[in-house]
């Protein structure tokens, strides 16, 4: 029941993409979240589509399965369609129902912004399903190791962050045994108006907390017991260097990169319309 | 009184990268009143297969009978079936929450639907039956030691006054005192309870201790599924699996192409005395 959210869970998948520096990946992804916004165009949207489309072909993750990440954030979605189509005021009005007034420059920012977020998530999400959470905590402390010198614990930070991620499909795992516990014993999690199930819901959140927390304190443990004593002079196991692909990979972006923004400046957007 | 599973298939994760066949068609029937063993590897379908028994998980393809009724028909009572068919799962202190043992063990028939006072004369009598001492019943569940626990939540299972009792593993991690007493316990609910019991377990002595009936779980499928000495004759076979054979049963094959003439299918250790002080002429 809970297993079913996809949204950011790694897909195992043997593909160059699945391969790249998880560098590459955040540097990448980054830049592409950055060019979404940088081309008002339909050819900039062409542009983007194709090499969106390249890059999930090139991943072998099933398209299926990026769609079914997307169903939590399609609320999120709707309501910023609504406000873009009603609040935005520019151009010549389409049609108008008592208060509502929809324009042709809110209908044009609506479809806009959906397509934007829409290619937003799938670009993201197709990084946490090539990259294992280790791979991606590793590439953001080797990222963000600069900031060491101003005294930012990165180390920490990331070790904290891949803990958290470690941690995720155990209490996952964990809560649904504790709900098939608890029905077991009759518990009923459905029926009942707001306060109910919220009650309804203790039997299910104590054990999970009691175990977490006992979990946290054996994990400190053993890694005491290992000697884990933070960053300082700590070596990987596999180090990330990047190699002829990952040197690709950058050079792909820029040249996407760089189309994108030249489409976007070139070609005034209404002549694209009408 | 029986549960009947007919041709049950499960599909772990249908349509992901984690698509996996985690049973394939399981038929089955277990009688009321039997004790039935059910051992296999891990990973082998066990906990998969017991959660079917009380409609936790919806089989993918065949359907399940309790009493001859299907319960996959619309409008089941699932619920009810849920009182009637106890399950305890592997390592069952995680489902302790209240902050009284009594209070947690009457959380079971206060979802019947009972009265408090009727909750806590079978929570009561429930602790009893697991064999938790009556001065912890205000005690803090967290503050129980390890076999307490289980104790504690075996109890919160058997104060709903099963018919049928599922145990996944429920000796996992207990020493050997807390892993016998809990077994004997069970056993005892067994012959004068006549509750039926299906125990999970990879220990094949407990198994061949306690079970009427033994059934070998592999791969998603049932392997062999027969009494104790049916089963544990095919202990090559068994090892293949990465199962075995109770200890004894080695050592009576052993003996025997030693040139001693002692059965080999005792599957107990007082079984096993008997036969040798018999082969060596001194049996009772």
């Amino acid at each position: 029941m809970i297993r079913d959210i996809t949204i950011g869970q790694y897909y195992p998948a043997k593909s160059v993409l699945h391969r790249l520096d998880p560098r590459v990946k955040l540097v990448c992804t980054l830049c592409y979240l950055v060019s979404l916004f940088l081309f008002k165009s339909i050819p900039g949207y062409l542009v983007a589509t194709v090499f969106l489309v390249a890059i999930i072909r090139l991943s072998k993750v099933p398209f299926s399965y990026i769609m079914r990440g997307m169903r939590p954030v399609i609320m999120l979605l709707m309501i910023t369609v609504v406000f873009n189509l009603f609040l935005t005021r520019e151009g010549d009005v389409l049609v108008r129902v008592w208060i509502f007034t929809i324009t042709e420059g809110g209908l044009r920012t609506a479809v806009y912004m959906a397509i934007r977020l829409v290619y937003l998530i799938a670009g993201s999400s197709l990084m946490t399903f090539t990259t294992t959470p280790n791979g991606l905590t590793d590439g953001i402390e080797s990222l963000l190791h600069p900031l060491n010198r101003i005294r930012v614990p990165v180390h920490e930070v990331a070790m904290m962050m891949s803990i958290a991620l470690r941690f995720i499909p155990i209490l996952l795992e964990e809560t649904d045994k504790i709900m098939k516990a608890q029905i077991a014993r009759g518990a009923d999690l459905e029926s009942g108006n707001i306060i109910q199930k919220a009650r309804s819901m203790v039997p299910i959140l104590v054990p999970l907390f009691v175990s977490a927390f006992q979990r946290a304190n054996d994990l400190a443990m053993a890694m005491e017991a290992r000697c884990y004593h933070g960053g300082e002079g700590r070596t990987k196991m596999k180090p990330l260097k990047y190699k002829g692909r990952d040197y690709a990979a950058y050079f792909a972006m820029a040249v996407y990169t760089a189309a994108v923004v030249l489409i976007g400046r070139s070609v005034p957007l209404h002549i694209w319309i009408f | 009184m029986s549960i009947k599973l007919e041709h049950v298939n499960y599909l772990y994760s249908p349509g992901t990268a984690y698509e996996r066949m985690a049973l394939k068609d399981i038929c089955l029937e277990i009688q009321q009143g039997e004790f039935v063993g059910i051992i296999g590897h891990t990973g082998s379908g066990k906990s998969t297969l017991i959660q079917h028994l009380n409609g936790l998980i919806r089989a993918t393809g065949g359907n399940v009978y309790y009493n001859g009724e299907n319960i996959y028909r619309e409008g089941y009572p699932m619920r009810e079936l849920r009182s009637q068919v106890g399950l305890v799962f592997q390592y069952p202190e995680y489902q302790l929450f209240e902050e009284t043992v009594l209070k947690d063990v009457c959380f079971g028939p206060k979802n019947q639907g009972l009265p408090q006072e009727e909750c806590e004369k079978r929570a009561r009598e429930a602790l009893k039956l697991a064999g938790l001492k009556e001065k912890y019943e205000q005690y803090s569940p967290f503050d129980l030691s390890g076999g307490q626990k289980r104790r504690a939540a075996i109890a919160g299972v058997l104060a709903m006054r099963p018919r049928v009792l599922v145990l996944d593993e429920p000796t996992a991690g207990l020493d050997p005192k807390g892993r016998d007493e809990i077994l004997d316990q069970i056993s005892y609910l067994h012959r004068e309870g006549g509750l039926t019991v299906i125990l999970v377990s990879h220990s094949m002595e407990d198994v061949a201790r306690y079970a009427d009936r033994i059934v070998v779980m592999n791969g998603g499928e049932i392997l062999y599924n027969g009494t104790p000495k049916e089963v544990f004759a095919h202990y090559r076979e068994l090892e293949k699996i990465g199962l075995a054979a109770p200890q004894v049963t080695y050592i009576m094959h052993d003996l025997q192409e030693k040139g001693m003439k002692v059965r080999t299918d005792v599957t107990t250790v007082e079984e096993a005395a008997d036969e040798i002080m018999a082969a060596l002429g001194r049996g009772k």
